[in-house]
């Protein structure tokens, strides 16, 4: 006869590890409240070997202190850790693997850190289980990756470990909820804390220590684009998505990826989409971190609601003065939800457009680099078709019908996935090619597949200098590779075309250059955009905007 | 530094009195002289870039240049400093066109 | 409104001056072009990065050169220099009612050496010259290059310096005071503080330079008429007596200042509060905001 299974092993295990906190840090804690000095103390008590861990490296929120607590920790005693983290983007968040503290690592994006990434790998001291898109990591939070503790960041908390988590809430809801209700223990750095919190963004029962930091949370500021960098080339490529894209499909409901292209066309809105009668008719309702480029567009009435991933160090006053517009609580603060905002981009709206490295014949797009390992973050997620989605808009259905005309299939919508990209990026580097460097980091790195950002099948647009590629209207391969050669201008790709094939996919508006489309070239100059320079923002936001150090010249 | 030359002769366009230049020869950008000239009705381009190895992409964009404009009896002249085909077309086609503006 | 920072030097000379107006000497399709870059195998510039002539403002013909920032950031060469001083003798042999010169420039080109060296001094010389003849210069200063090093020197020979608050004005370039005297001295890549240090207003209020303009042609025109009607009935050489007051100047400047960290405390001593603020006042509330505490003379 078999002993009786225990059914609670998780809570049993939880409250061994609350016990040996409570052994080591005695009367030194305050509630939930622990000093900073013992910080070491608590995660050596709290930590088993071999545990999932998942730390705020969030795209910009970073749990900086106990990320550095968490790298420092003795090896010998804590070990073989499985880190769980959206974005590596401090040195400690690789320091973590080196010094032998975590050995495995599921994450979404390395951006900085991704060369690091690739050396720890190919040492043999991070072994990647995967890489995802943040909605797919967090799914994965409550299927099969629960995190045992979790390493958090917020604004403030009170004496009963509430916490406030403001404008940048950004992933932790979706962190804390797999963790506090799988009898994890939640530990959150805080920047203060107070009597009162302008408002509770998590319950003090899902919370085990707060921690004062000795310095704040370290936010970065990755969705400022300076309009002085903006160069004519990128104007024009606004202006043809403008006119060939938005105006076309009537795009209400979007989702920008960052870079200067996609600020380019922030900053035409008030400006050239204006001039066409589009106001109210494209880029009513986003799905966007507050991008400061937009503000202009906002002032103009372009914009009428914008959901956040996260904020934007720098915008919280200016989010603060237009509630109508940006996600606001009762206590006059943003908050953003990563996970909400991204299944928000995939569902309601009607188009995803950004940049990208490299794009093959088949429309494959990807931003993988050589030596490099840097995941995707939101980009596959947002950049791709919604299947499940059900609910119809005129872009939608609009492109649905396009792709299936003429084919004997049931009728369906489809999102409008654009890349938008000049055919030669710095160096002459030509951004088509034959075959994306992705096939040489999977082997270099060991992947099973290449590391593919957008595949072939969702992009259903390509934009360059040279025109608008429309995959929708492509009935074969060889139309789609001829209709990708065709606006890949002057890179081999482009060259290698099928100049008579390349003409009649012209001729049936597959290909539309800057000139079929009725724009004159001569208007792409820098005097078109809404703003030129941080201070043009910064005055447009009625001096409510305050940009960070550095990009400011006073 | 690399020295590229083309010549065009079936151009029927010819062009005002007056020089003209555009562009700055800056990272990335070019300056494009272009001055009417006696070549028995050619088009002769001087390109003169800092980017050495990609006189293909020099002749393909010359090449649909002369195609859109079909200049005769100009010269044009280029002090490049590796900017993309994108902006060179940019230029050459911002400096034909202050031309022919200068003329009206 | 056309930003003059936007502008490139040629743009500069069209929109700044009566339209249609400016001729040029020594035009691009003339081909004078650098023979050290040619040698080093880099490549020149038709007009070797300064166009120079004259042209009407409000119909009285001017002389001018404008200085092209893209092109090697402006820095002065041979050639360059030689189309500079060569401009200043022009407006003399003319007698010109006035020199107009629009300045972006990082200093000499290092690329020519002495050559690059000379020009810059035969400039100053040139400058001084067109002034004993009794001709106003003015400097027009707002480009994103700024006007460094000899051309710096260049600039505070003329009669007035106009610059707009992105227009920056100094010897050594930020980067060469890091280099050599370290970063707690002068962090270069602090960029407010090489703005606060070196840029339009903390010049306007130090009184190296006489008027400030906003970032607009029209704006820079109009302070160039301004500018060349203050100089109008009165000496416009280079005095003694003049000189002996910039060294008084210059001297109670460093025993005032001396001792301060950084320009923010000069700005609270003469009267000037609140940092943040003076940098957020736009051309002219700046300009009213410092008539009762910038030094030097009016």
């Amino acid at each position: 006869m078999n002993a009786p299974r225990v059914w609670n092993t998780l809570e049993v295990n939880r409250a061994e590890r609350l016990g040996r906190a409570r052994a080591v840090l005695g009367n030194q804690m305050q509630g939930k409240a622990l000093p900073a000095a013992r910080i070491a103390d608590l995660l050596h008590a709290v930590l088993e070997c071999g545990d999932r861990v998942c730390l705020e490296g969030n795209n910009q929120k970073q749990a900086d202190f106990l990320g550095q607590a968490l790298a420092q920790l003795d090896p010998a005693r804590v070990n073989g850790l499985h880190m769980l983290q959206s974005v590596l983007a401090l040195p400690e968040h690789l320091d973590v693997f080196d010094r032998g503290v975590a050995s495995k690592l599921d994450f979404s994006f390395s951006g900085p850190q991704a060369g690091r990434v690739a050396k720890l790998v190919s040492a043999g001291k991070l072994n990647i289980g995967a890489i995802h898109t943040y909605l797919e990591l967090f799914s994965r939070y409550f299927v099969d990756l629960p995190p045992r503790v979790a390493l958090i960041a917020a604004e403030a908390a009170d004496r009963h470990g509430n916490l406030y988590t403001g404008p940048n809430t950004e992933d932790t809801p979706a962190i804390v909820e797999a963790t506090a209700f799988k009898n994890g223990i939640v530990i959150v750095q805080v920047n203060q804390i107070m009597d009162t919190l302008p408002r509770i963004d998590v319950p003090g029962d899902w919370v085990d220590f707060v921690v004062q930091s000795p310095q704040p949370y370290y936010i970065e500021p990755l969705f400022t684009r300076d309009p002085a960098q903006i160069s004519e080339i990128q104007v024009l490529m606004a202006m043809m998505a403008i006119k060939g894209i938005y105006a076309e499909y009537g795009v209400e409901r979007l989702n920008h990826g960052i870079g200067f292209d996609t600020a380019a066309i922030e900053l035409l809105l008030p400006t050239y989409a204006e001039s066409l009668g589009l106001k109210g008719k494209i880029g009513r309702n986003w799905a966007l971190n507050p991008h400061p480029a937009l503000i202009p567009a906002i002032e103009s009435g372009f914009v009428e609601s914008v959901y956040s991933f996260g904020s934007e160090l720098g915008m919280e006053n200016y989010i603060r003065a237009r509630p109508d517009v940006f996600a606001v609580g009762p206590d006059g603060s943003m908050r953003s939800n990563r996970a909400l905002c991204q299944a928000a981009g995939h569902y309601a709206c009607d188009m995803f457009i950004g940049s990208t490295l490299q794009i093959d014949l088949q429309g494959n797009s990807s931003t993988a680099t050589l030596g490099r390992i840097a995941g995707f973050g939101g980009a596959p997620n947002m950049g791709a078709d919604a299947r499940g989605r059900r609910h119809a808009s005129p872009a939608w259905l609009k492109a649905g019908e396009e792709a299936r005309r003429g084919r004997n299939t049931i009728p369906r919508g489809q999102k409008l996935v654009v890349q938008i990209v000049e055919t030669f990026r710095e160096h002459m580097q030509p951004a088509f090619v034959e075959k994306l460097d992705a096939w040489e980091l999977a082997e270099q790195a060991n992947m099973a597949i290449p590391p593919v950002m957008i595949y072939g099948d969702d992009v259903t647009h390509i934009l360059t200098e040279e025109g608008i590629a429309n995959l929708l209207l492509c009935r074969s391969d060889e139309e789609r590779e001829q209709a990708i050669r065709g606006v890949a201008g002057y890179t081999p790709v482009g060259l290698g075309r099928d100049k008579r094939m390349v003409e009649e996919l012209r001729g049936r508006g597959i290909i539309r250059r800057a000139e079929d489309m009725g724009i004159d070239k001569r208007m792409a100059t820098r005097d078109l955009l809404a703003a030129k320079n941080m201070k043009d923002l910064v005055r447009a936001s009625g001096g409510l905007y305050d940009p960070p150090k550095r990009f400011r010249n006073w | 530094m690399e020295t590229l030359n083309y010549r065009y002769e079936n151009g029927t366009r010819t062009l005002a009195k007056n020089p003209q230049i555009v562009g700055v020869v800056g990272s990335g950008n070019l300056e494009v002289l272009i001055e009417s000239a006696p070549l028995d009705g050619a088009c002769t381009i001087e390109i003169k870039t800092a980017a050495v190895g990609f006189g293909a992409i020099w002749e393909a964009v010359m090449h649909d240049f002369h195609e859109r404009w079909l200049l005769a009896d100009a010269r044009i002249s280029i002090n490049d400093m590796g900017a993309t085909p994108a902006v060179v077309s940019l230029r050459l086609d911002q400096a034909v066109q202050t031309m022919l503006e200068d003329a009206r | 409104m056309s930003s003059y920072l936007e502008l490139s030097a040629r743009e500069r000379l069209q929109q700044l001056f009566d339209p249609g107006s400016f001729e040029e000497f020594l035009p691009p399709s003339e081909r004078v072009v650098s023979p050290h870059l040619a040698q080093l195998n880099a490549p020149v510039a038709f007009d070797d990065g300064v166009a120079v002539g004259r042209a009407r403002l409000n119909g009285e013909f001017v002389y001018t050169a404008a200085q092209e920032g893209g092109f090697m950031g402006g820095a002065v060469g041979e050639v360059h220099g030689a189309k500079l001083v060569g401009l200043l003798q022009r407006a003399v042999l003319d007698n010109a009612p006035a020199v107009v010169l629009l300045l972006e420039t990082g200093g000499v080109r290092l690329h020519e050496a002495n050559a690059g060296l000379i020009a810059v001094s035969e400039v100053m010389r040139a400058l001084l010259d067109a002034r004993a003849a009794g001709i106003p210069v003015i400097v027009l200063i707002g480009g994103s290059n700024g006007a460094f090093g000899g051309m710096g020197i260049v600039a505070r020979c003329a009669n007035v310096v106009v610059m707009s608050e992105e227009g920056r004005l100094a010897m050594s370039g930020p980067e060469v005071i890091e280099t050599a005297n370290g970063v707690e001295e002068f962090d270069a890549r602090d960029r407010a503080l090489v703005w606060r240090t070196t840029g339009g207003k903390h010049r306007y209020l130090l009184g190296d330079c006489q008027m400030m303009s906003a970032d607009s042609v029209a704006a820079f025109r109009q302070a160039a008429l301004d500018a060349i009607a203050a100089c109008a009935g009165g000496p416009v050489e280079l005095t003694l007596e003049a000189l002996e007051r910039e060294q008084q100047l210059l001297a109670e400047r460093l025993a005032r200042f001396g001792a301060m960290a950084d320009p923010a405390d000069i700005w609270n001593s003469i009267g000037m509060a609140d940092a943040q603020r003076v940098s957020m006042l736009d051309a002219d509330a700046f300009v009213a905001a410092a008539a009762a505490h910038r030094l030097g003379a009016p």
